[in-house]
């Protein structure tokens, strides 16, 4: 019964998504205000139904409700109640409601704090919304909808993927989620901002906080995803270019473009046309990763069962909304004006090169990831690009980014001069330098590259610190200079703590691929291992029994210089209902280190308490990976929350201060 | 600077710099794919000589042996027309098992059998990498063509 329930609120959903989608549109477009009217209570009942649904789906999971075939695909009665409610979007069906919940979430959430928004403009940001949470339902009810029943009821479920049982996938989905669907608030913006014909500054300043939230949310998502493989997969990595993982990182690499490219458009009222163009894109780079994912036509660690019909019905989504937006752009777009000029050497120049770039290396992510297909599709034979190709191709064009990075928020708008911001900066180049040569040092070999990231890192760091000082003394005006530093606009703060999180990243990618060591070899209980000063003593393995699991838990001392640290405990697992083994790697977490121990299989596999295959890692920085990410997304975090976003601002709805170099 | 070729500086700057992009993205794609080839194309001297490239196909039962260190191996990969060696030092993913398919990265050895530098099982029981199920379907069909009995060959899983 409740599953038939969330069923029919699915339906209902639908139909208040169409009128969502059409009659506030319509009401803009005419001038009727009692259809505009309609946006605010439709987004908010839409959001209701699709909770309520979501819901029924949750109930169904924890209830161990079988009948339900996608219940009975991914649960089982011995998964643990936090596997059960993730289990929902363990799964294409339930991943896809997860979707349409964040899409409904999203907007609920324009519709309540729009209020300084003029009516027309919100009604046409949610009827946009509307006709993309339309499209999305009737593919979940056409072709994938996770309320069919099984009639007769399974006694059991076929459990969720063992891969998936773990608070990775609790935390992981919801958050890359929320980053993909956010986008489309920035995009219902774009689109509402091209009917309108009204691109201007006001239009850049409503729509950076929510652009800013939905980029934090896929930074956290993604780097989410990274640290779960890197500790779940067992494979030491922590990032592979699957394409999936691209599928993520493209909408990062536009929606980062976005975040920029809006600054300018605020500020200045220049590259309103870009700036479009990149909202479209980032939005339609969710979907087609969406496509790529769930159509089936990439294999990869995340691919579902697949269902011909289901991609078909996406491509066409696909092609309809970028088709449409791009037309939409093609027509109203030159109507909006160029905007401020400025000289070859300034803020927005710079700033329009870290746009080229990143949209550059957008575009080279997408060819390496499409390339494969391509090549399939025209009959000429099966291959694969790997992480060479994409490590070829990121370092030079990070190169120029990062390096810019830190001098770009020294350059002033309209026109900057060079020579003023290299005496600006000239004393981070010193410590730049002395960091990237002791480094490596340090830890025994030199190399260029190496060299280069600590070189970029450290220079972000010293620029960002030395752009801080020199703005507090600017703005001191008598007071303390700790009273000065506090009392500087959060979006300023927000943009160098996203900075360094760039800075503390790529520290982190650089020492760990420099310097990270790697040992596979045999073990018998009582032989020991040594990796990079750390001594590893192979205790034995022993049988443990987990809740759904049976797992050959191995014991490994880990020792210093001859002290003793800890134990570590890697497990192989063998789950009763799949009978898919599973490698849980057991790892010792440090700030300037992890050391991982992970068991690979025995020797005799008639004789586990005997000699192993064991994997064991030394792992330099590799924390600062995920550190820097959450850094960047704290960042966005604190920009987003400036004053300026909420004071009422209709009226400054023309081009801020044009004068001096204070804001990013 | 005129406006004029101050754009015309932008104009130029950005279409060497962009220039310079497409020769290094496209040489860093050109010479980092690697192939798929079957084992029956690798008997017939189609593979690479010192280029990587991926083979995929079956393991075969009971061909996995272990060298004395416990982590330098060697098994049999085939399409169940031609088999080939493949020689591996490393820790085995999760799902590798004999008589399920797999994919090796790596290239071939001056003595004729295939040294991988990495070797992927797909995470799903049933499931048989696209590549591995494409090599074996290829050469049944051709077994098929030869014996008129396609019957006579059990098809394996190639479902998701």
């Amino acid at each position: 019964m409740i599953p038939e329930l969330g069923h029919f609120a699915l339906i209902l959903a639908a139909l208040v998504a169409l009128l969502l989608g059409t009659l506030p549109l319509l009401g803009a477009h005419r001038n009727r205000l009692a259809w505009v009217a309609v946006a605010r209570p439709a987004a908010s009942a839409l959001a209701l139904l699709v909770t309520f649904s979501f819901a029924c789906l949750t109930q169904a999971f924890v209830a161990n409700d079988f009948s339900v075939v996608y219940v009975a695909q991914h649960s089982n009665s011995l998964l643990p109640i936090q596997y059960r409610v993730a289990g929902v979007w363990g799964g294409h069906e339930g991943s896809l409601l997860l979707w349409m919940l964040m899409l409904t979430w999203w907007a609920f959430a324009v519709a309540l704090l729009s209020r300084q928004l003029p009516e027309v403009m919100v009604a046409r940001v949610l009827g946009t919304l509307g006709l993309v949470a339309f499209g999305f339902l009737l593919f979940i009810l056409m072709t994938s909808s996770p309320f069919e029943r099984l009639l007769p009821g399974a006694a059991e479920g076929r459990d969720l993927n063992p891969l998936l049982q773990d608070p990775g996938l609790v935390i992981h989905p919801p958050l890359l989620y929320m980053g993909y669907v956010g986008f489309s608030v920035a995009f219902a913006f774009a689109i509402a901002a091209l009917l309108s014909g009204q691109l201007d500054a006001a239009w850049a300043r409503w729509s950076r906080p929510w652009t800013m939230a939905a980029w934090c949310f896929l930074t956290l998502g993604i780097a989410m995803g990274s640290w779960w493989a890197y500790y779940e997969l067992g494979w030491g990595g922590w990032w592979f270019w699957d394409p999936v993982e691209n599928a993520s990182f493209m909408p990062w690499l536009a929606g980062t473009a976005l975040i920029h490219s809006l600054a300018v458009t605020e500020k200045r009222g220049s590259f309103k046309n870009w700036t479009v163009l990149l909202a479209i894109s980032a939005f339609s780079l969710s979907l087609l990763g969406t496509f790529l994912v769930r159509s089936g036509v990439l294999t990869s660690v995340h691919a579902f069962a697949t269902d011909p019909r289901r991609g078909v019905f996406i491509l066409i989504f696909l092609v309809a909304v970028i088709g449409s937006s791009l037309a939409l752009f093609a027509w109203r777009a030159p109507k909006v004006g160029l905007g401020g000029r400025f000289a070859l050497v300034s803020r927005e120049s710079l700033l329009l090169t870290n746009n080229v770039l990143l949209v550059v290396a957008c575009a080279t992510v997408l060819l390496g990831t499409l390339y494969p297909l391509l090549i399939d599709a025209l009959g000429a034979g099966k291959i694969s690009v790997g992480p060479p190709y994409f490590n070829a191709v990121f370092v030079p064009l990070m190169t120029p980014i990062l390096f810019l990075m830190g001098v770009a928020p020294f350059a002033r708008w309209k026109e900057a001069s060079v020579p003023e911001i290299a005496r600006a900066v000239r004393w981070a180049l010193l410590p730049a330098v002395v960091v990237a040569i002791a480094l490596p040092l340090i830890y025994g070999a030199w190399s260029a590259l190496t060299a280069l990231g600590l070189l970029l890192a450290a220079w972000i760091v010293a620029t960002a610190l030395l752009n801080f000082a020199e703005r507090v003394r600017h703005t001191r005006a008598g007071r303390s200079f700790l009273a000065a530093a506090l009392s500087q606009p959060r979006h300023f703060f927000g943009m160098h703590l996203a900075h360094i999180g760039i800075a503390v990243f790529v520290v982190g990618v650089t020492m760990v691929s420099s310097f990270q060591e790697e040992k596979d070899v045999k073990m018998a209980p009582g032989e020991s291992v040594d990796v990079a000063g750390y001594h590893f003593t192979f205790k034995g393995v022993r049988a443990v029994d987990g809740p759904n699991y049976a797992a050959a838990r191995g014991e490994f001392d880990l020792a210093v210089d001859g002290r003793f640290v800890r134990t570590m405990h890697p497990e192989k697992r063998n789950y009763h209902s799949s009978a898919m083994p599973m490698t849980e790697a057991a790892i010792d977490a440090g700030v300037l280190r992890d050391v991982y121990v992970s068991l690979g299989e025995p020797i005799d596999r008639a004789r586990p308490e005997g000699e192993w295959a064991v994997r064991v890692y030394y792992k330099p920085f590799v924390d600062w990976i995920w550190g820097g990410c959450v850094l960047m997304a704290l960042g966005g975090l604190v920009a987003m929350l400036d004053r300026r976003y909420r004071i009422r601002s209709r009226a400054a709805a023309t081009v801020a201060t044009p004068a001096g170099s204070q804001q990013a | 600077m005129k406006s004029r070729h101050k754009k015309l500086a932008l104009i130029g700057g950005a279409l060497a710099v962009i220039g310079i992009i497409a020769a290094l993205v496209l040489n860093a794609l050109n010479s980092n794919i690697a192939l798929y080839i079957s084992p029956t194309d690798v008997a017939a001297g189609k593979a690479p000589q010192g280029k990587v490239f991926r083979i995929g196909g079956m393991v075969k039962e009971g061909s996995l042996q272990r060298q004395a260190d416990g982590v330098t191996l060697a098994f049999v990969v085939t399409d169940t027309e031609k088999d080939i060696t493949v020689n591996y030092k490393g820790i085995l993913p999760d799902l590798f098992k004999e008589g399920k398919g797999v994919v090796a990265q790596g290239r071939m050895s001056d003595a004729g059998t295939f040294t991988a530098n990495e070797v992927l099982a797909k995470h799903d029981e049933n499931y048989m990498p696209p590549e591995a199920a494409k090599a074996v379907d290829d050469a049944q069909s051709r077994a098929a063509g030869k014996h008129v009995s396609p019957s006579s060959v059990s098809q394996p899983k190639t479902g998701y």
